[in-house]
């Protein structure tokens, strides 16, 4: 394990180093300033600080990378989470006009959380992750990651491990940014397939005919199946949970080859349907498949434009760990328990420097910002925090991309249409009264 | 939209552009002259069609045959439109089709004006503006449909004969009645996902790169959505300069009077004067008055005092059931004497807003009284208030409660409180009526105070086909009584309650 044991005591003094040496700040504000295409996008950002002693203000903003820079470093908080954008800034909210004051845009976002599954992992509960229950984020990620984008056609999607038990998914197109509560929960309840709390046994109902969608996702699932449920939580194998499974569906419909020992190779095939089951009922094994794997979202999470969401980057007090981004091609191999706390990097800091950057000691002296700023980077990079940083900017960078091609997009079709749309205003604006 | 004048202007058949379509999205607004006389007409025309349009969708499954029979037998005796083909022949002794286009057009306007001021009116007309548009649509033949899209640029692309063929599977997979000859022969319309978002949510529709692939059939609720949220953006628009509209002295009184409208019987003819003796009123009150009638009374019996909001509502109602000046005078007095206030005092005070009530005071008009929607919309009560729809204002703990002690049902009463949830006060009164007369079912729409207790007066002395006949003269009455009289007289009358009332409203 390459963790340093991590004590939340510490936290307030490795918060400040975290702060001042780590902390990723000039991606930070390149992400939400999305290219300055907007304007004022950044300042009228609204951020909440949960401070030492469970203090929680909200409305916090910044003009500046460096104004957020120093309040950071001068507010040390504990957690930050990211809201909306908004009108106006939001530290400046209760000067405005009452009713003005309104967030207008923010990205989608989803938050998947393992206490949600607990009815149907047997290894783990509540807080508590394992590397048996944590093929279900695997399995959420490639369904939602796919889903988003092939469906809905978004493309910058951004996978954080949120430093405990779950995964955000940001969504930051421009689209996505823009999009309405209405069109949020439109979204959400489209990727959703379990339902019911704890009065429902049958979660998943399936009919004819299913929509591709759910074929999607039923050949992700599939594909951990058998390793996930049958062997890693074992699901079929104590007469416990197999009834637990069976529970799902009235019992008269089916039965289970008796005398078949329970085995790990069980497919359902030795559980065959009564022939006069009536419509429902002939989707059972996908349905319990899905029960059991399917991603299980908080509609409310992706809903509010101004909802407020844990920050990639910052630190999770009861763990340590950083919220990092997910490179989705190392998927697979992705381990929490391998995420870097804050104890670990700031371990990692004060290692002995390499000679080289002695050398640029020497010429930091001269411009102390950039100093600051160039010490800073070779600092992550000393760390464990590096390959996570790297992930994210070439999220970064594939934005950026994005928006170049879309502005000589715009830019070659002004051109050609430059003379008709001044027409057309003119001709809109005298109609208008 | 232009105000003036008293002619009416028909600017010629180069019009008939404006009208070609029967169906329109009202994005322009009417740019003639009209008569006051036809302005208001126009506007109670529509508003009765509108209510047609609300009580069929909560008394029938919408779209379904009892539904569109009775909605478009209503939008036939309204004259509004309903061919496809533009004819210009003048129907015999009837309005040509251009002419009741022409009136689907202005009334809409109009009632813009009325329905924009606050969030429930306009969230109600955006309601039933939606529904009738969406009958209306469905109604139309498939060609008209598409001829509808185009002329109101809904620029859906439909998708190319190739794209369909690869992507039919999905297709069939994903939308509610789909099958391979129907992909192939008709269109499929690719709309951004934000646009269809009723078919997403419920995952009724086939979505690529961010398209939602609607069939033909569909279309209708892309269209829907559409047509909310340019009324939406419209109504707000209209409250900004509705200021300018209402110092138009001719058009306010109309105006904020359609906004709380009653469009059926008024009840401000006395009929039974006399037939009712005080005595009577505990037992009746018990067996035959609505629910909130019912509380104003006992409040009325149990403090010896109603406050003014209560005094109006329930005194009006007592008139309308037919106590005469004299026996209200006896009434009020002898209650208000067992309390705080003695004979003086109220003859001093309170027999003046008594005798007002009936129209022997003041501008002696006879105040009418209040229908549902007028009890359920405005002067909610506050504490020490008893007036109000017990269904709309009450809390539906006490409710529950008063219903129980009322001995309503357990079944009964959750009836109730379900279509109390639903906002459905008028039907949650109705259930009343029939929980308490034993009834299957009432027979009819609850929509007066006034009409709650004749109904059940009728019903409990054997009278059912009595009332049958009753409801048809009484219809007979109201139709071709030309609309301009009701309508000027109730106009007029609003504007003077609007004006008197407003000097009542001072409690002590």
């Amino acid at each position: 394990m390459s963790t340093s044991d991590y004590d939340p005591a510490c936290l307030p003094d490795l918060l400040p180093l975290y702060y001042r040496r780590l902390f990723p700040f000039s991606q930070y504000y390149r992400w939400l300033s999305y290219g300055g295409v907007s304007k004022n996008y950044f300042q009228n950002r609204e951020f909440s600080f949960t401070l030492k002693d469970d203090i929680y203000v909200r409305y916090q903003s910044f003009t500046t990378q460096n104004e957020l820079e120093k309040e950071m470093q001068k507010m040390v908080p504990y957690k930050i989470d990211i809201g909306a954008v908004y009108s106006h800034r939001p530290s400046q909210h209760n000067a405005v006009k009452s009713g003005t004051f309104q967030a207008l845009e923010k990205e989608l976002v989803f938050d998947i959380d393992m206490t949600d599954y607990d009815d149907v992992r047997r290894c783990c509960s509540a807080a508590d992750i394992c590397s048996k229950c944590w093929t279900l984020m695997t399995i959420a990620i490639r369904i939602l990651d796919r889903a988003l984008r092939e469906d809905f056609g978004f493309h910058h999607l951004l996978w954080v491990y949120s430093g405990r038990r779950g995964v955000h998914c940001w969504v930051c197109d421009d689209a996505a940014r823009k999009l309405s509560v209405a069109a949020r929960s439109a979204v959400a309840e489209y990727l959703s397939l379990v339902k019911g709390g704890e009065e429902t046994v049958r979660k998943v109902v399936l009919s004819d005919p299913i929509h591709p969608f759910i074929n999607h996702s039923l050949s992700v699932v599939e594909r951990y199946f058998q390793q996930y449920a049958i062997v890693d939580q074992d699901i079929l194998g104590s007469k416990e949970s197999v009834d637990k499974v069976l529970a799902v569906f009235p019992v008269d419909r089916y039965f289970f080859k008796e005398g078949s020992s329970v085995s790990y190779d069980l497919h359902f095939s030795c559980v065959s349907v009564k022939s006069n089951s009536k419509k429902g009922g002939q989707y059972f094994d996908k349905e319990i498949m899905l029960q059991y794997c399917y991603p299980r979202l908080d509609v409310n999470v992706s809903k509010g434009v101004n909802h407020l969401l844990k920050s990639p980057f910052s630190v999770h007090p009861k763990t340590g760990r950083i919220s990092v981004p997910i490179d989705l091609k190392e998927l697979d191999t992705f381990d929490p328990f391998e995420v870097p706390t804050i104890s670990l990097i700031c371990e990692e800091l004060e290692k002995p420097r390499a000679e080289e950057a002695e050398e640029d000691d020497m010429k930091d002296k001269e411009n102390e910002q950039e100093a600051g700023e160039r010490r800073r980077i070779r600092d992550y990079k000393r760390t464990s925090l590096a390959k996570y940083v790297k992930v994210f900017d070439r999220f970064l960078e594939a934005m950026a991309r994005s928006r170049k091609g879309e502005m000589l997009k715009k830019s070659g079709e002004i051109e050609k249409d430059s003379v008709f749309h001044i027409h057309l205003i003119l001709a809109f604006t005298l109609q208008m009264d | 939209m232009q105000f003036p004048g008293r002619r009416k202007k028909l600017i010629g058949s180069s019009q008939n552009d404006l009208y070609d379509h029967c169906l329109q999205f009202y994005g322009q607004p009417p740019l003639e002259n009209i008569s006051l006389t036809e302005f208001e007409t126009f506007a109670v025309e529509r508003l009765k069609l509108l209510k047609t349009v609300e009580n069929l969708g909560v008394s029938c499954v919408k779209n379904s045959e009892q539904y569109t029979k009775k909605l478009d037998a209503e939008i036939s005796s309204l004259n509004f439109p309903q061919k496809a083909e533009l004819s210009e022949q003048k129907v015999q002794g009837g309005i040509s089709e251009y002419e009741k286009r022409r009136k689907d057009h202005i009334s809409h306007f109009i009632l813009r004006l009325a329905y924009c001021q606050t969030e429930d009116l306009r969230r109600w007309f955006i309601q039933q503006e939606m529904d009738l548009f969406r009958y209306r649509f469905n109604d139309l033949h498939s060609k008209h449909k598409t001829d509808f899209l185009h002329k109101n640029n809904l620029k859906y692309e439909t998708v190319s004969a190739e794209e369909k063929k690869s992507l039919q599977d999905k297709l069939i997979a994903s939308s509610y009645g789909l099958s391979g000859t129907k992909v192939e022969e008709h269109d499929v319309y690719k709309v951004p996902f934000q646009d269809a978002l009723d078919l997403v949510r419920t995952r009724k529709v086939y979505l690529l790169a961010g398209n939602a692939y609607i069939p033909h059939h569909e279309i209708v609720t892309i269209v829907l959505n559409d047509f909310r949220t340019r009324l939406s953006k419209a109504l707000a628009m209209t409250a900004r300069s509705l200021p300018a509209v209402q110092s138009d002295e001719r058009l306010q009184p109309l105006l904020s009077h359609l906004s709380h409208a009653y469009v059926g019987q008024d009840y401000s003819i006395q009929k039974n004067i006399g037939k009712i003796s005080l005595e009577q009123i505990d037992a009746l009150s018990g067996k035959s008055f609505p629910l909130c009638m019912r509380h104003l009374h006992k409040a009325l019996r149990e403090n010896h005092h109603l406050r003014h909001g209560g005094r109006m509502q329930y005194g009006l109602f007592l008139k309308g059931i037919g106590l005469s000046l004299e026996q209200a005078l006896q009434f009020w007095r002898s209650e208000f004497v067992k309390g705080k206030v003695d004979a003086d005092k109220f003859d001093k005070a309170y027999a003046y807003s008594v005798r007002h009530m009936f129209g022997k005071e003041g501008k002696r008009t006879d105040y009418t009284p209040y229908s549902c929607m007028k009890v359920i919309l405005s002067n909610p009560p506050s504490q020490g208030d008893y007036h109000g729809c017990p269904f709309r204002h009450s809390d539906p703990e006490l409710l529950k409660q008063k219903l129980q002690n009322y001995k309503v049902s357990p079944s009964g009463t959750n009836q109730i409180l379900e279509l109390v949830k639903g906002m459905h006060y008028q039907l949650a009164c109705q259930k009343y009526f029939e929980l308490t007369h034993n009834v299957e079912d009432a027979g009819f729409s609850l929509n007066h105070p006034n009409q709650y207790f004749t109904e059940s007066q009728k019903l409990l002395s054997g009278g059912r086909d009595i009332k049958k006949e009753v409801d048809m003269s009484q219809r007979s009455q109201e139709n071709p009584a030309s609309v301009t009289r009701p309508s000027q007289a109730n106009s007029k009358q609003a504007h003077e309650e609007m004006g008197d009332l407003d000097s009542f409203f001072q409690d002590e």
